[in-house]
């Protein structure tokens, strides 16, 4: 039933913490979970039990009984004029208000798969390492292998599996919030599952969504996929390392971006040679200023 | 297939409205679908199929309309329909350009007995 962490066979999604801060023992998995469980059904019975049983027991009986009081069954028109992703839209606004509230940096990172999202991240981490607290939100359909990576580098992090989800929404990012727990003035990133469609669609209440594209990819992504890099307020384009190898023109790329978002802004960089990444950190900087998040 | 999570929306949304209006079957669900919206037809219905079994919607028929998109070119101030983000205004040929119309993604109405 509990899709928070995943107790039941049921639930698809799943969310597992590594805290490298504080793995002493197997600490994590039984105890860790146990605990976080415990707390979240006491701290938020009405939100959780809200949530789940409107799909099962809560509908079903309350249904009934209406039904058998008035039995007619003429066909009327009910005017709604409701927006189809209202629900993950007021989450999202929950979540950037808690972001807002604690002076976080929050920022969804999407690309297509194998852009090089989690090396970037890597590679970033261990920059900011001893200047600003980060947490890390993974998100993939299976395994803990980008959750594993980034615990390497000490930084906490949430793993969501999304099972056959395409992209991660507002509700699952607040659900990782509360398992990650991230400290005030600090920067959340947000790593969506490798996909340039279906993420572009839902915001998750961060404050900033950098698109990654690689120089492998083509430099009509853009055009082909217009939602995601309009939806973007950064592009930046990885592994320029390759450019002498790969039909790929940076100023073709970034003519069809700008078509498609006249405000995006374009970092070139090779997170695995680590070139250009000081603009990148620059830019980050320039985030925590517009954002009001403390630093040193 | 983000498709999938959006009928699974609609869903939530058409039970709650048609359970708080005593209904146990929805006949039909006008839908307003903008063409710059994201969300491919092929798909959708695919998704529909799937996700309205065991549900008040399970003999419902989505009724779609299909908004257009719309722009205002910033350059020129020329309204202009299109059909995707980078098409330039016709006008001046400017792609700055504001969207106006045509991601519109609402249950508009539900047809209940």
């Amino acid at each position: 039933m509990c899709t928070t962490c995943g107790c039941d066979a049921d639930a698809s999604i799943t969310y597992h913490a590594i805290d490298p801060a504080q793995q002493a023992a197997p600490h994590e998995h039984t105890h860790g979970h146990h605990h976080e469980h415990h707390h979240e059904h006491h701290d938020h019975p009405h939100e959780h039990g809200h949530h789940h049983h409107h799909h099962g027991d809560h509908e079903h009986p309350h249904h009934h009984e209406h039904t058998h009081a008035h039995g007619h069954s003429h066909t009327h028109s009910i005017q709604l004029e409701i927006d189809v992703l209202q629900h993950n839209n007021k989450l999202a606004e929950r979540n950037r208000g808690y972001f807002e509230a604690k002076q976080i940096l929050a920022i969804n990172l999407v690309s297509s798969p194998g852009s090089g999202k989690t090396t970037l991240l890597e590679k970033t981490l261990a920059r900011l390492k001893d200047r600003m607290p980060c947490t890390v939100i993974e998100g993939d359909q299976q395994t803990m292998q980008d959750a594993n990576r980034i615990a390497a580098t000490g930084a906490k992090v949430v793993q969501i599996n999304t099972g056959k989800g395409c992209h991660l929404d507002a509700d699952m990012v607040n659900n990782a919030l509360k398992q990650l727990k991230p400290a005030d003035n600090s920067i959340v990133f947000i790593e969506n599952v490798g996909n340039l469609v279906c993420p572009a669609m839902f915001d998750l209440g961060e404050q900033t969504r950098v698109v990654i594209a690689s120089v492998t990819e083509g430099d009509d992504k853009p055009l082909k996929y217009p939602d995601m890099f309009h939806s973007a307020q950064l592009c930046i384009i990885n592994k320029t390392d390759l450019l002498p190898y790969v039909p790929f023109d940076v100023a073709t790329f970034k003519a069809n971006a700008l078509k498609v978002n006249h405000h995006l802004q374009f970092i070139e960089l090779s997170a695995y040679k680590e070139e250009g990444l000081e603009a990148w950190q620059e830019w980050l900087h320039n985030q925590l200023h517009v954002h009001h998040v403390h630093h040193h | 297939m983000h498709e999938l999570s959006i009928v699974q929306s609609i869903v939530q949304i058409v039970t709650a409205e048609a359970t708080a209006a005593n209904s146990r079957q929805v006949d039909e669900v006008e839908l307003d679908i903008g063409t710059m919206s994201g969300v491919e037809l092929s798909a959708f219905h695919f998704a529909w199929s799937q996700a309205v079994k065991n549900t008040v919607m399970a003999d419902a028929k989505p009724i779609i309309n299909s908004i257009e998109g719309k722009a205002n070119c910033m350059m020129c101030d020329t309204t202009f329909l299109l059909d995707h983000y980078a098409t330039p205004c016709p006008n001046c040929g400017s792609h700055f350009i504001d969207i106006q119309q045509g991601k519109e993604l609402r249950v508009k109405a539900i047809s209940v007995r």
